[in-house]
């Protein structure tokens, strides 16, 4: 050790957690290895070092012994840096003499052999011994917090973490991809397992959000661009135009009646297809906001400019129809960010031996929920695509879910929603309906009761994945039906059912754009794609960015009560973060040495975070201390070593590879 | 046979016949060049080609089954092929899994390399496993055989029927679930072709001859739902299903009271027709089943007139 760091007293702590290290590192032999080390005052091994006599140690180790750098090698820094970092901090140390080494997903949890990771958790340790020497004392800083929050996504999950956020008093500004808000729920004819009307639940708080002077709401509209950081986020919002004037409509609808198309013609996509709209149409009854929107693609006027525009008449003196209309850029700040962008339903042309696409009278679960809606295109009567009313019904459970060759996970609501349109059909039609599960899954408050209710009712279980939905016909009773084959697995026999129609209980999965969501707000995805939170159990609705949380189905598959609790719980960490007013920022920052650094400007472009900025009088760049998150980047990139990191220095770095190889 | 014209300018491949196609399924081996020499593909069969080591082998003795199928592909390479074409579905398969183990597994690798190395050959680098089906529609392509096609149709609706081994595991021939290049090809010449969900379901494979009324029960389950679909025959690219299905007939006929007579052909046998080709050279005399529809369908028109 040098001379300079000749009155450093270390500290050393070796955590057992448990057995968690305990059982394959020989935390008594790390600590006593320790304790030969230049520097070191003092080296312990502890049962539980995160624990209050743990933490206690390090205090009276400090008085006792004089320590002015602590090592604690233990779990990973992602859980107990904070924790001794206070621990160091309340024993009179600067915090950032604390140094952790993770002795635990680092080395217990991944290696078998005792003498090895014992061997390994020395060399770890003695790396950091050597490394906590070089410390400087760090301060954090302190930045206010923008007290706005930007949700994303108008399903359940945004309108009800906006509502919660707007009702505190906070603005709230909610951004939806689609011409209305509502979402999925807004699709659904009933909900599970009280099959109240999901329109009549739902629309009320559509129109709460419209109304509510605290939200700003843009539909037809995506976010294009995030900047900033915890409590300063500089968001793009870029509003695509829909051709109508939003303040100058006023939703009367008259343009839609008054097109030239005199019925309508198009492909409708909130009913999947299944019914027809104008060019100029509202996606659905209820529709937020009840302004109409113009599809340029179908609209005569924008394809040939030569349409006598009776919409336009039709509005009059209101002139909200716009075929000029741009696209508008929004520009605002907000210091949260709820992500709610859902999910998208399993697309079966994945599961071709289901006979999606090829045989008309095979059905989604989604397509069925407009078939049975009220408001849906054959307005409620359910009937195939020839007319014809079914007199028999398959369901198939878990399409496209719990399989290795298209999703592996279970989507949680699929059980449940097949039994509600076992119900819904049955009760339309009188047919007989039979289900096709791998297991019933009713894990929720009322559900296995109205399992046992739509076994009362006469549905038919049939236990087994479905082999394939074909139209081959071996006997009469098959003739122009769709038989499903499947293997009975309570009955071990392999049985043909033919049936009228097929619904296909498709499972949830991320929406497409998942990814690009994922990185323009720099959060992470699990493996399956959905949203990644900070913690499965104790932070389900934070991700690893500070200031980003998630609600609903894009962190994974949940039902309509669980998004609204897993949405209110985001609301309720965005406020108490807002609230507070301000944020601590962690020093491990970036900053440039004016007098080496020769102005060449390559570190400028690198920033990901926009940090660097150039002064021109000086000719030398700057890093912002608040914007700067760490990473490195520019400090590697710099090609005159004129750009530091403090935690990062190269005396630390050097110190620390020395101090890991010197047995090598 | 036929043999194929030296350098008339169209692409040539190198072809593995397999034993099939120079016993029951000669007709496939006939039509297939004849199909080839009027599309101005040259044929050029392996030189000393072995046994595929068949689906059987590989059950028994994986290791040696490799070995045997891999002789084919590094024989193949040997005289400079990137592409070794197998019509026979078994055959496909076989030579194809042996190309994709020895390439994902270096422990298989590894012995077939040795001992082709041991023989004197070279060790396998990515020679390529084709079917005629496939070579047809990704090298010629339907709008080409459309063109070319100079005949007009004058039998029945076809059920196109896949069988397994060549759209399973591998999905190069054509998709695994309702595959219709068959199908494309068919129907681009002017031959009609029905919806058929059979089409990659199991002809019985070797049951007809260990579970002879298993097998005898699957072959009368494609023929009638071909039937009910409106089929008059059923055209097929692998010489298993081709003999299961055609040979069987009179036997399903007495134990269901069920008559079909329905012939059963080789897709290279009506698209050869369509080009042009004559009965004798596509093995159409071969045929067991329906072949008094046969002879009507493909006798040429100006035959038929001279007939009546």
């Amino acid at each position: 050790m040098s001379e300079a760091n000749g009155n450093v007293r270390i500290g050393v702590y070796v955590c057992h957690c448990g057995a968690n290290i305990g059982s394959i590192v020989d935390c008594k032999a790390v600590a006593e290895y320790a304790a030969g080390l230049a520097g070191v005052a003092v080296a312990r091994d502890y049962k539980y070092m995160c624990s209050d006599p743990g933490q206690d140690l390090i205090r009276q180790d400090v008085q006792e012994h004089g320590l002015n750098r602590i090592v604690v090698a233990s779990c990973s820094p992602h859980l107990h840096e904070h924790t001794f970092r206070t621990a160091a901090g309340k024993a009179g140390l600067n915090p950032y003499y604390m140094h952790m080494v993770n002795i635990r997903e680092h080395d217990s949890w991944v290696h078998e052999d005792r003498a090895s990771a014992t061997a390994k958790a020395i060399d770890m340790v003695r790396a950091a011994v050597r490394r906590v020497a070089r410390h400087q004392a760090l301060t954090r800083g302190s930045v206010p917090i923008h007290p706005a929050v930007l949700v994303v996504g108008g399903g359940i999950a945004g309108i009800h973490a906006a509502l919660t956020l707007a009702n505190a008093g906070k603005k709230v500004y909610l951004v939806e991809k689609q011409p209305s808000i509502g979402g999925h729920m807004a699709m659904f004819d009933k909900t599970f397992p009280t099959l109240d009307c999901a329109a009549c639940i739902l629309t009320p708080k559509m129109s709460s959000v419209k109304a509510h002077p605290n939200i700003t709401l843009w539909t037809n509209a995506e976010v294009t661009k995030v900047d900033g950081y915890v409590g300063n986020f500089k968001v793009r919002v870029t509003r695509w135009p829909r051709f109508i004037e939003e303040d100058l409509c006023s939703g009367c609808l008259e343009c839609i009646e008054a097109c030239v198309y005199k019925e309508p013609k198009f492909a409708d996509e909130f009913n999947l297809g299944l019914g027809k709209r104008k060019p100029i149409y509202i996606p659905f009854p209820q529709a937020v906001p009840q302004v109409p929107i113009i599809d340029p693609e179908t609209c005569i006027q924008f394809k040939s400019g030569k349409c006598k525009k009776s919409c336009l008449a039709a509005c009059g003196e209101r002139k909200a129809i716009n075929f000029q209309q741009k696209e508008q850029v929004e520009e605002i700040d907000v210091g949260a960010v709820i992500l709610a962008t859902g999910f998208k339903t399993f697309d079966p042309l994945r599961t071709p031996y289901y006979g999606y696409g090829q045989y008309p009278n095979v059905y989604t679960s989604l397509e069925v929920e407009r078939l049975v809606n009220a408001s849906g295109p054959t307005a409620g009567e359910v009937v195939l695509r020839d007319g014809r009313k079914p007199k028999s019904i398959g369901i198939i459970h878990c399409v496209g879910s719990r399989d290795v060759a298209a999703n592996r996970w279970c989507s949680r609501v699929c059980c449940m929603y097949s039994l509600k349109l076992a119900h819904l059909l049955k009760e339309h039609t009188g047919a007989e309906v039979f289900n096709f599960y791998i297991d019933m899954r009713t894990p929720g408050k009322g559900f296995e009761e109205f399992y046992q209710q739509l076994l009362n009712e006469g549905v038919h279980f049939i236990r087994g994945r479905v082999a394939e939905v074909t139209d081959w016909a071996l006997d009469p009773t098959e003739e122009g039906k769709l038989v499903l084959r499947v293997e009975d697995t309570l009955l071990g026999v392999v049985r043909r059912i033919p049936v009228d129609m097929v619904v296909l209980s498709v499972g949830l999965e991320p929406q497409p754009d998942a990814q690009d969501v994922r990185r323009l707000f720099n959060i992470s995805c699990a493996t399956e794609g959905f949203f990644l939170e900070r913690h499965p159990k104790l932070a389900p609705v934070n991700t690893f960015t500070d200031g980003i949380f998630l609600a609903g189905c894009c962190q994974g598959p949940r039902d309509i009560p669980d998004t609204v609790a897993q949405a209110g719980a985001a609301a309720a960490e965005a406020l108490a973060l807002i609230d507070a007013g301000s944020v601590e920022v962690e020093p491990n920052t970036a900053y440039v040495l004016e007098e080496v650094c020769s102005g060449c400007r390559t570190c400028v472009p690198l920033c990901p975070y926009n940090a660097i900025s150039f002064d021109l009088q000086k000719n030398r760049a700057q890093i912002h201390p608040v914007l700067c998150k760490g990473c490195g980047t520019c400090v590697a990139a710099c090609p005159t070593g004129s750009i530091r990191q403090h935690l990062f220095e190269d005396e630390e770095i050097f110190e620390e590879i020395e101090g890991v190889l010197a047995n090598v | 046979m036929n043999e194929p014209k030296e350098g008339n300018g169209g692409k040539s491949y190198v072809y593995y016949p397999g034993c099939s196609l120079s016993a029951t399924g000669v007709a496939y081996d006939e039509s297939l060049r004849t199909l080839f020499r009027l599309l101005n593909l040259r044929l050029q069969e392996l030189e000393d080609w072995n046994c595929c080591g068949a689906t059987s082998y590989m059950c028994i003795d994986e290791g040696s089954a490799f070995l045997l199928s891999a002789r084919n592909l590094s024989l193949a390479q040997k005289i400079g092929a990137r592409e070794l074409v197998a019509p026979c579905a078994a055959c496909y398969l076989v030579l194809r899994k042996t190309q994709d183990y020895v390439e994902k597994h270096r422990e298989i690798g590894g012995k077939v390399s040795e001992s082709l190395q041991r023989a004197g050959l070279p060790p396998l680098d990515g020679v390529k496993v084709r079917h005629p089906l496939e070579v047809l529609y990704n090298d010629l392509g339907v709008e080409k055989l459309r063109q070319l096609a100079v005949r007009q149709w004058q039998g029945g609706r076809i059920a196109c029927y896949y069988g397994c081994q060549a759209v399973r595991p591998y999905d190069e021939v054509d998709r695994p679930h309702n595959p219709m290049r068959m199908d494309e090809l068919l129907r681009a010449v002017g031959v009609p072709t029905v919806d058929y969900a059979l089409k990659t379901k199991c002809c019985g494979g070797s049951l007809t001859g260990t579970v002879h009324e298993v097998g005898l029960r699957l072959n009368y389950i494609l023929l009638k739902e071909a039937r009910r679909k409106g089929a008059e025959a059923i055209v097929t690219l692998c010489p298993l299903c081709q003999f299961n299905l055609d040979v069987y007939q009179a036997e399903i006929a007495r134990q269901s009271g069920e008559r079909f007579d329905m012939p059963v052909l080789y897709f290279t046998q009506v698209l050869g027709w369509a080009l042009g080709g004559d009965f004798k050279e596509l093995g159409l005399k071969r045929s067991i089943s329906g072949s008094d529809l046969i002879r009507r369908w493909f006798t040429a028109k100006e035959e038929v007139e001279a007939y009546v």
